[in-house]
């Protein structure tokens, strides 16, 4: 376990560094998500490594980890009331808008693949 | 202090008593959804939210101090989002000969979503500082709030939008893709991804790992998509 959250946290630091070092508009975290793609691509561990475990136990509990942001709607119940049209229509045009989009080009896509139809 | 406030303090205030709170919820949501047979609705941050808030406000605990009391849970959505390489690792050959598709649907939508979410507001009326929180929503909670603070709108509350779009298409986003028609595991799980970011992507995981992992995808390249695109854009909005 202590294997597999160093390796986690390690790809992290060295994302957060080169967030820094590069001046790049995206969270450490993500990066680090990119170096541990790629350590895992060039180093192939086995399906039991530490690493692959404490992933899998991370993000099988993903959704605990937005519940402390997640109630910060209680620091906001005025604005949200007060503006709750406009949040509401913004929140449900937009979010339908982007899935529509990038679900609808992807799947398009995949249908003009020869010798693959849609599943 | 008396005894009794001593305890009173210690249960208001202390990250353990709040942690313990936050588990507890977060555990009644899951059992909820093994109950439900994974009912949409039943997605565990929504579960626990619907307990937490109401209590918080009951007992006048306010959020800051909340916050700051389960800040060790926060510090853990580092390391799990570092993880979402994990599936995307074990799947990354079902993405062959979809990357240049990949590399333009998700840039197009992340400036449909920023442009849609500004220009709805404004026509509903809503103030300039809302449409300044609401443009970066699509972003995963930690981008969406440097975003925001970076436009002039208030994080936080940005972050809230973020949960909340989270939280929708974790409910209903799986079953409108399949009454669009859209059944690929890639374009699914992408998409899913790019508006609804780790909480969607959590309920592809619990559902299909393959979906989970494009899911994992498309929120990071959302996220360096909105970013790249949310400042130029805004010139012209604002």
């Amino acid at each position: 376990m202590i294997l597999g959250l160093l390796a986690l946290l390690g790809c992290q630091l060295v994302g957060e560094v080169l967030v820094r070092l590069l001046d790049l508009p995206v969270p450490g975290p993500v990066i680090g998500m990119v170096v541990l793609l790629v350590l895992l691509a060039w180093r192939r561990p086995a399906p039991e490594a530490p690493v692959l475990r404490a992933a899998d136990g991370l993000l099988a509990h993903l959704q605990l980890l937005f519940i402390p942001a997640g109630v910060g709607v209680v620091a906001y119940l005025t604005v949200l009331r007060q503006e709750a049209v406009p949040i509401v229509v913004a929140m449900l045009g937009s979010w339908l808008a982007g899935l529509v989009v990038v679900g609808g080009l992807l799947q398009l896509a995949a249908r003009r693949r020869p010798g693959r139809g849609d599943r | 202090m008396s005894r009794l406030e001593e305890v009173g303090e210690l249960l208001r205030t202390s990250p353990l008593a709040l942690i313990v709170l936050t588990l507890a919820c977060y555990e009644l949501g899951r059992r909820l959804r093994e109950r439900t047979g994974g009912h949409p609705v039943a997605q565990p941050t929504l579960v626990a939210m619907a307990v937490i808030c109401p209590l918080l406000l009951l007992t006048d605990i306010d959020y800051d101090t909340y916050r700051a009391a389960v800040d060790p849970l926060v510090f853990l959505l580092g390391p799990a989002t570092v993880a979402l390489a994990v599936p995307l690792y074990r799947q990354a050959h079902r993405l062959r000969g979809r990357v240049g598709a990949m590399l333009v649907a998700i840039p197009v939508g992340a400036a449909v979503s920023i442009l849609t979410a500004v220009l709805l507001a404004r026509l509903a009326g809503g103030e300039e500082v809302v449409q300044r929180t609401l443009a970066p929503k699509a972003a995963t909670t930690p981008v969406a709030i440097s975003l925001s603070d970076q436009l002039g709108g208030l994080p936080p509350l940005s972050a809230v939008f973020a949960i909340l779009i989270g939280i929708l298409g974790a409910v209903v986003g799986p079953g409108l893709m399949t009454r669009l028609g859209i059944r690929d595991a890639v374009a699914r799980g992408l998409a899913l991804g790019s508006v609804s970011h780790g909480i969607g992507t959590s309920r592809l995981l619990h559902d299909d790992e393959a979906q989970g992992a494009f899911g994992g995808l498309g929120m990071g390249l959302t996220a360096l998509a909105t970013s790249l695109v949310l400042p130029l854009l805004a010139l012209w909005l604002f």
